[in-house]
């Protein structure tokens, strides 16, 4: 820091500022993001400690069709954002359904995987440390795709309504961040509890 | 009739011809009906207002955990004290330490953050308006749930359910198997709330420095206050998560039968104390972070100089950011890591001085070749100053994890962090409050009482925490509701509560002049203390729509440069 | 009851009284740090106090003084010190972080199991098989015949921390977890401490009695525990209970497992009279729940939940520290803990005046 004046050139350029939805979206994210990390944390510490009941091994199966599924809608949604942007309603109808529809679908997998493991295994939040971490970890999860279809829900039915337009494309885009966001804790929990825990 | 604000940057008088240009008509008149008052602050979005609000909640519950801690200090005025039960006495020490954190402290300064940031950088409003109620009445809620809790359960006498169970709330304390009642769950499920309300504030301080900045505020000409409330929301947004996490494990034990914390299943006390401290510690550098922005605006105006060091300062300031995340073990230094964890702890904390020493030299430098006034702000700002080299001083004798092992969990940690959270933290406020509420309300503190408050604020505040170093020392250990009669602490504690009622008597002086100072209390104008921020270009109070032209800014002080033209910052900048 | 002055009487907490080697460690390092301290902590103030002598306001003068925006020597200048200060401070602590934290358990250490309890400390020798509560007595240690303690410590129930300042820093107790520290204690003596970690109310009266004791004396006290009550036996109490020398596991013991020395024996079907003597009190005892609780090795006794009470006799205070051992306070304590320790866990148990009379009489006999 200098105490002798400087010449200056007047900057004549656009007042340019980050938009405010990614930037509040992209805190919210890296808020979750923490909380997510703490429950992958207490899940991977306790891995291996449980002093009795199904060990993860035993009795978890690989989701592979539903994380398709799910990871395949970020590129669905993707395509919606790109419609929305280049103002084609109707292909934004489209891939903003189909994006629903896939998590409709990982959602009904989780719902089954939960339903064979508590009533085939006997295995519940208050079995054992893997029941307790894995229902909290993968609830969690499933806890933010259900708000994320909510959202997504309401933004299909004000289309349906013609209430979407084109000049919305950017408040679509901040709902798609939440969306790739869960979908990428997705792969962190898949990789945590389907690989490394079953090892 | 003249403009309510001044069109800074759009080509306005210098000289006496700013007076002239500024409507300095105190916006007093035509409010309407009480009803029609009261439900306009209910329904408002408006950040001046919402902030009021977060203040003057968080003076409320001051007051209510200032008298907590008069009762404790009550029953430790000597030893084997039967004043209290210990039962009541836990419930005390735990809701003063909640109340304080969560809902005196957090509220207060998300509160001037919220007036002050959008007023700082030009802007008409807050990112999120609505988000920015929602946040407020989240956490007003969670605050009346909590205090709720003294009738809940047993009832007033035992003072009902009451949290017991320590502001920390170690595990496995709090699982049902040794707290079968419901004090852990009203502690878990009120700071849960409050915690989103927090969220919601932190999201909107940060979109709103990023997003709402006036023309030519680039960030290196963000007023420090706007860099300081952005980076400790960032550490809200990364601390407070962590905290939910754990509350949410909690009540899965509790109510789920789940086993986070459960030591028969295989379960682990340390976890909790982990995954609490990796919210503990950045929580508390969320607490200062402010009283430093409040420091950063109020030393210079009352040094006449520039603040000493400004990207240094924005780098520190993001730097103990950052750092501070890698600090929290050193709250367990006793609890059983290996000596290669107490030593990565040891160095991670001691290294937070730096940048925190680099900020204390910086104020002395901003101070050094000025022309310092001794209004009451810079009163409390000097003595925080000293205040703050001897907390950072006793943190860094805490840091030595060799040492900390006598010292842990003793009343010199008590010591050290009052030091910190009152000598520095409610130091700054005080100072903040001085300096801001003529912005505020129109009106001016009287300088006097000001005075009184201070001077036994000081007296009181060292009688009590210079003194409470030593009963640590001498191995008085913390959360105790009575100590035995033969260890050499009774004096010391005696000393210890006479300081508390005279801070007490300090602090109600400040209330009275408060509240017969926005009656009668003389007009302020737009910019008594002759500052150099946006805030101060437009009338006190601000109207609604806080500047009538957008402001353009060409430099740090955009009022400097008014004031000064012949000598504008922008040629140095 | 061991007869032992309070060491340094007035201030018998004090960080700064090291009577141990990691106490003295500790304690060395903290001179170190408080100095360095001192010094900053006077440079900075005296700085700041001067500054704001020299560069007050003086009355009516309005010119804005120079005006300086920073200067990057000063800024480096300190920042490069304050790091070099953290580096000596960080060398110096971790010296003794290491030798003390890491330091090899010799063949001559004593080991001792502390475990933790809402609101009193068990104390076991595994290689003595003894069994004690709230107050713990350690061999003296010299540099010719030194016998440090090491100390292996876990709890029953939540945190607890064990913190003797005189004898070294503390602790923490956790379940399901085992914490280890040692001590050599090198001045014979009685030192004090408590539980430093919030336990739930009686926390405060969860306190700590550390004996150390002479070699010789050390020997004659654990001679003392090691003897059953049915060794000790009186006449009237042959008929109450079966004497059984066995003694079993030598090593260390794990929480919560049963006394090791001693075994049940048949209880007695026996009714009382109305005298207030020890066999009477004895009988009442072992007839009311109090046997589900506590301990007296030789007998029927064998609770685990609270304080084992073989040789109470020897101990100097009741409760943890909450009353000396009278046998008034004996008495009234039976009647109700509360009335000296408010929330411990042991119950009134509402029994007759003569009834706990006869108690404290039995009692005052397991010496």
């Amino acid at each position: 820091m200098a105490t002798i004046p400087l010449e200056h050139g007047t900057a004549q350029g656009e007042w340019r500022l980050p938009s405010r939805g990614t930037v509040a979206m992209s805190c919210l994210i890296t808020a979750e993001s923490t909380i997510f990390t703490i429950f992958v944390v207490a899940y991977l510490y306790y891995m291996g400690r449980d002093v009795q009941g199904p060990t993860p091994k035993e009795v978890l199966e690989v989701p592979i069709f539903y994380t398709v599924c799910l990871l395949s809608s970020s590129f669905f949604i993707w395509l919606a954002e790109h419609a929305i942007e280049h103002a084609k309603m109707a292909a934004f109808r489209l891939w903003w359904g189909v994006t629903i529809l896939l998590g409709l679908t990982f959602l009904y997998g989780t719902a089954a995987e939960w339903y064979k493991l508590i009533v085939h295994d006997h295995l519940t939040i208050s079995t054992n440390l893997f029941g307790t971490t894995y229902y909290s970890l993968v609830g969690l999860h499933a806890s933010h795709v259900i708000v994320g279809l909510i959202m997504m829900l309401f933004v299909m039915a004000f289309s349906l309504f013609g209430a979407v337009r084109p000049e919305h494309a950017y408040r679509v885009k901040t709902l798609a961040l939440y969306w790739h966001f869960v979908d990428a804790v997705w792969v962190v929990v898949f990789t945590v509890v389907y690989v490394v825990s079953r090892q | 009739m003249a403009d309510q604000s001044l069109p800074v940057g759009h080509g306005i008088p210098s000289g006496q011809g700013i007076e002239a240009a500024l409507d300095r008509t105190p916006a007093h008149g035509g409010r309407g009906t009480y009803l029609e008052v009261i439900h306009s602050w209910i329904v408002t979005v408006d950040h001046k207002k919402l902030g009021i609000l977060y203040i003057a909640y968080a003076l409320v519950f001051l007051l209510v955990a200032g008298a907590e801690a008069m009762l404790i200090r009550i029953q430790l005025i000597k030893p084997h004290n039967d004043f209290v039960s210990p039962f009541t006495f836990d419930r005390l020490f735990t809701m003063h330490g909640t109340t304080m954190v969560f809902l005196v402290g957090m509220p207060i300064l998300f509160g001037f953050g919220n007036y002050l940031v959008p007023l700082m950088i030009g802007a008409r409003d807050m990112a999120f308006p609505r988000l920015n109620a929602f946040s407020f009445w989240i956490s007003a809620f969670a605050g009346i749930l909590l205090y709720y809790s003294f009738i809940g359960g047993v009832g007033l006498s035992g003072t009902g359910s009451a949290p017991d169970i320590a502001w920390f709330a170690y595990a496995p304390l709090t699982e049902k198997a040794f707290s079968p009642g419901h004090t852990t769950d009203y502690w878990a499920i009120a700071i849960l709330a409050s915690g989103i309300g927090s969220i919601g504030t932190a999201i909107n301080i940060i979109a709103t420095v990023f997003c709402m900045r006036c023309k030519g505020m680039t960030l290196m000409r963000l007023p420090l206050l706007a860099w300081l409330y952005a980076t400790m929301s960032f550490l809200a947004l990364v601390a407070i998560s962590p905290l939910t996490a754990c509350q949410a494990m909690l009540l899965i034990d509790r109510y789920l039968g789940g086993h986070f914390f459960d030591t028969q299943a295989g379960g682990s006390a340390i976890l909790w104390a982990h995954f609490f401290w990796i919210f503990g510690h950045p929580e508390v550098y969320v607490l200062v972070l402010p009283p430093f922005a409040f420091a950063n605006e109020i030393i210079p105006v009352f040094s006449r100089k520039a603040i000493f060091g400004y990207p240094a300062m924005v780098a520190a300031s993001v730097g103990i950011g950052f750092i501070s995340l890698g600090v929290w073990a050193h709250h367990m230094f006793t609890i059983g890591m290996t000596s290669f964890g107490n030593a990565f702890f040891t160095l991670s904390t001691m290294l937070v001085a730096i940048p925190t020493g680099i900020k204390t030299f910086n104020w002395l430098a901003t101070i050094w070749g000025g022309k310092v006034r001794f209004e009451t702000p810079m009163l409390f700002s000097v003595a925080f100053l000293f205040q703050w080299v001897i907390a950072g001083l006793t943190g860094v004798m805490l840091s030595v994890s060799a040492w900390n092992w006598q010292l842990h969990n003793s009343y010199f940690v008590v010591a050290h962090f009052h030091y910190v959270l009152v000598g520095a933290i409610v130091f700054m406020i005080f100072a903040a409050i001085y300096y801001w509420y003529p912005k505020m309300t129109g009106r001016m503190l009287n300088e006097k009482l000001g005075k009184w408050h201070f001077w036994l604020m000081v007296v009181g505040f060292h009688m009590t925490f210079d003194v409470m170093h030593f009963p640590g020392l001498l191995g008085m250990p913390r959360q105790i509701y009575t100590y035995e009669p033969d260890r050499g602490w009774n004096t010391l504690n005696f000393i210890i509560t006479i300081g508390a009622f005279i801070q007490a008597i300090a602090v109600l002086i400040f209330v009275y002049n408060m509240v017969h100072s926005y009656f009668r209390g003389e007009d302020a104008g737009p910019d008594p203390w002759d500052a150099w921020t946006l805030e101060w270009a437009t009338a006190s109070p601000p109207p609604a729509y806080n500047f009538a032209v957008e402001p353009e800014v060409a430099s740090r002080r955009p009022l400097w440069d008014v004031k000064h033209p012949e000598d504008p910052d922008s040629a140095f900048e | 009851m061991a007869q032992a002055s309070l060491a340094h009487a007035s201030l018998p907490g004090s960080i700064f009284a090291p009577h141990s080697t990691p106490a003295h460690e500790e304690h060395s390092l903290s001179l170190f740090v408080l100095s360095i301290c001192l010094l900053i902590f006077l440079g900075v103030s005296g700085l700041l106090v001067y500054a704001l002598i020299r560069f007050r306001a003086r009355p009516h003068d309005t010119a804005e003084p120079p005006q300086v925006f920073g200067s990057l020597q000063i800024e480096l200048s300190w920042t490069i010190i304050p790091i070099l200060i953290i580096v000596v401070l960080f060398l110096g602590t971790a010296r003794v972080l290491f030798s003390v934290q890491d330091a090899p358990e010799p063949p001559t250490a004593l080991d001792v199991t502390v475990i933790g309890h809402q609101f009193w400390w068990e104390f076991r020798y595994p290689k003595y098989n003894v069994v004690t509560a709230n107050e713990l007595h350690l061999p003296l240690s010299t540099k010719s015949d030194p016998r440090p303690s090491f100390l292996k410590l876990t709890s029953a129930d939540v945190m607890h921390s064990f913190w003797v300042p005189q004898l070294g820093g503390k602790t923490d107790v956790l379940p399901n977890r085992v914490n280890e520290m040692w001590t050599d204690p090198l001045e014979t003596g009685l030192y004090v401490g408590q539980c430093a970690q919030f336990c739930g109310p009686e926390h405060a009266k969860m306190l700590l009695r550390v004996y150390v004791d002479t070699p010789e004396d050390f020997e004659k006290w654990i001679k003392n525990q090691q003897r059953t009550q049915a060794e000790l036996a009186q006449p009237h109490m042959a008929m109450a209970s079966m004497p059984n020398p066995g003694n079993q596991s030598a090593g260390p013991v794990p929480p919560n497992s049963p006394p090791t020395h001693g075994a049940v024996a048949a209880a007695t079907s026996t009714e009382a009279t109305d005298a207030i003597d020890a066999r009477n009190g004895q009988l009442v005892f072992e007839q009311q729940s109090c046997i589900s609780c506590h301990t007296v090795a030789g007998t029927v006794a064998n609770g685990r939940y609270g304080p084992d009470l073989t040789h109470l006799m020897s101990r100097a205070t009741i409760g943890a520290g909450a009353a000396l051992n009278t046998p008034g306070n004996l008495e009234a304590w039976i009647a109700d803990p509360n009335t000296f320790k408010p929330g411990c866990l042991m119950p009134a148990m509402h029994l007759s005046d003569r009834q706990n009379a006869q108690i404290t009489a039995y009692l005052l006999t397991l010496k």
